[in-house]
């Protein structure tokens, strides 16, 4: 199942000319620079914005194709959309405003009100009136408003972007929960990374109107182009993973990625919990014999799958290693020019990822369940 | 002497009615005419704007006059009004309602046209994509908002049609019990000799009325902004 966007759009400062494949459920993470036309394409998506051509398709359902004249009304689509702004009816309360969606919807209610009061904490707030909220609370009922009109797919447009950074730690959480507990397909349009770290499943990179690059987070972790926007400090890899137990002697987590297994500090998690590891570039140490007398704690043995100019601009020279550690997932390490020369760094070089468990703290969060990627199974 | 007499009553109750109907049946072509003009674009747009307006710079006295020509018994709306439903307008309270609603109608349609250009239209995207169609849109998101322009719309053009003089006098003449209302009988009084109590008496209601208005559409938008939340 998937959600096919092909559209264009002349705009006054660029053309729009977007095409992603995206699968679903899962949440995809709509990823650029302010201005470069991500708004503008959930908008075309969501209905409230007519492309010059173009063809959207929801699973198995057309909801837009300009050469057969297809175009669906907006409040037909069946699309949820939590606004940047909230936008929560000011003369209706919080529990009218829930209510005017659940009216509205033109589903099989598949979440019912006691769920979304119950997922986004909503009881204490039903009285109350969109002035009387915090920002916070704010978006909260607006994701559940929008989840009440029992949408086929929710768009997210910035929706912490007018918070500030306590309250978007708020509010995450409950994305999270959203995304892991109903199966709904989402698209996430951010412009910071952090953020799509956190949520997405897939990310669409995009660039001044276009699609720069698209694919599953974990392998959009090691593409040059992403690498190029967020910035040096924010380059690692992405590895999703699986908990395995606690270390008896460290009260560590350990989680199995890739053929291997790294300790990680985190509340306790039972054996089988999903867990994103994000591994920054800068925090990875690369040996080429079997490291010993070491006080690291995580050694991931792989091969070097590449060795690449590190484009972050930084002085003195540094090049980006990459390490295949098996199943799919490769590490990132950054190490000066000199250290690739000296351990003659270069592709299938057998190779050690050392990380330190210390340095992991606060990059692990929840994962989403692994979605069927087109390409690697169907 | 300051007890207002049978006929002042008259004309008081008259006068309130007039203005309550003119209102009340002006009110949807307003709301219509407001919408179109700030939401729609068309050919001839100017030309309506134009036409709506066209009471606020005419002299009352002309209005009544077109209104005669259009509205008579042999007028091309008044004849067949007359012939088909037997609706006559012309010297009627009827007809007295319709002058004043075309004379307020322009500061009606300008009250909501303000009203309706400060609804966010965010709000009824956001309405949309929660599966409500136009009319349920405009209805459950658009008017509510609108509310405190449309009642300061209402309240200007009832203030305004009690006090309507020269399209009345014109278009339904000045008939005690029928079509005076109050400036009407105001204006017979100061013509009568010893006419002046009567006519202060008028004047004292006529201020009383209006006063009564201003402080209650105040009181009105104070009540829905709270509830809006502004």
């Amino acid at each position: 199942m998937s959600l096919k966007v092909a559209v264009e759009k002349r705009l006054e400062s660029f053309v729009l000319d977007v095409a992603f494949d995206a699968p679903t459920p899962g949440v995809v993470a709509l990823f650029g620079p302010s201005g470069c036309g991500k708004s503008t394409t959930i908008n075309i998506i969501a209905g409230l914005l007519a492309p010059d051509r173009g063809q959207i398709s929801l699973d198995e359902g057309v909801l837009l194709d300009t050469r057969r004249r297809v175009a669906v009304a907006a409040e037909r689509r069946g699309i949820g959309y939590v606004f940047q702004d909230a936008r929560l009816f000011p003369h209706l309360n919080v529990a009218s405003n829930l209510k005017y969606a659940e009216r509205r919807a033109r589903r099989a209610p598949y979440v019912s009100l006691e769920r979304v009061l119950a997922l986004l904490d909503l009881g204490a707030l039903m009285s109350r009136r969109a002035h009387q909220l915090s920002g916070g609370e704010r978006q909260r009922v607006a994701i559940g408003r929008a989840l009440l009109s029992q949408p086929r797919l929710l768009l997210l447009d910035e929706p912490l972007a007018a918070l500030d950074r306590e309250r978007r730690e708020e509010v995450l959480p409950y994305l999270e929960t959203l995304r892991d507990q109903l199966s709904i397909p989402m698209i996430y349009v951010s412009h910071r990374f952090d953020e799509v770290l956190r949520l997405a499943t897939h990310i669409v990179l995009m660039q001044s109107g276009t699609v720069a690059a698209e694919g599953a987070i974990t392998q959009m972790s090691l593409d040059p182009k992403l690498r190029a926007l967020i910035g040096p400090d924010a380059v690692g890899s992405i590895l999703d993973g699986t908990v395995i137990g606690e270390d008896a002697a460290s009260g560590l987590t350990r989680v199995r990625v890739g053929h291997g297994e790294i300790k990680v500090e985190t509340a306790r998690l039972v054996a089988g919990t999903r867990l994103r590891v994000q591994l920054l570039a800068r925090d990875v140490i690369v040996s080429t014999r079997v490291p010993q007398y070491l006080s690291v704690r995580n050694s991931l043995p792989g091969i070097v799958t590449a060795v690449d100019d590190d484009d972050s601009g930084e002085g003195g020279g540094s090049d980006l290693v990459s390490i295949d550690i098996g199943a799919g997932a490769s590490i990132l390490a950054r190490v000066t020019r000199a250290a690739t020369r000296e351990l003659a760094l270069a592709k299938g070089v057998p190779a050690w990822a050392l990380v330190k468990a210390v340095s992991l703290r606060g990059h692990s969060f929840p994962a989403p369940r692994p979605t069927l990627e087109r390409g690697t199974a169907t | 002497m300051i007890a207002p007499t049978q006929p002042e009553v008259t004309a008081l109750e008259l006068s309130l009615g007039v203005a309550l109907r003119s209102v009340v049946f002006s009110l949807p072509p307003a709301i219509l005419v407001a919408w179109v003009l700030t939401r729609r674009r068309f050919v001839g747009k100017t030309l309506l704007d134009a036409v709506v307006h066209l009471p606020l710079v005419l002299p009352p006295v002309a209005v009544g006059y077109v209104l005669l020509l259009l509205f008579g018994t042999r007028g091309p709306i008044g004849g067949w009004l007359d012939r088909s439903f037997g609706i006559v307008l012309i010297f009627t309270r009827d007809g007295a309602a319709l002058a004043t609603a075309v004379m307020s109608f322009p500061l009606m349609v300008r009250a909501i046209r303000i009203s309706l250009e400060n609804v966010d239209r965010g709000l009824e995207d956001a309405a949309r994509t929660l599966g409500a169609g136009p009319l349920d849109r405009f209805i459950s998101v658009t008017l509510p908002l609108m509310l405190p322009g449309l009642l300061a719309g209402a309240i200007t053009a009832f203030s305004a049609a009690l006090g309507e003089f020269g399209a009345v006098i014109t278009f339904v003449s000045n008939i005690p019990g029928e079509t005076q209302t109050l400036p009407l009988a105001l204006y017979s009084a100061l013509q009568e000799p010893g006419g002046e109590h009567a006519a202060a008496r008028l004047a004292v209601m006529s201020v009383v009325l209006g006063l009564g208005g201003l402080l209650l559409s105040e009181w009105f938008a104070r009540r829905v902004r709270w509830m809006l939340g502004r």
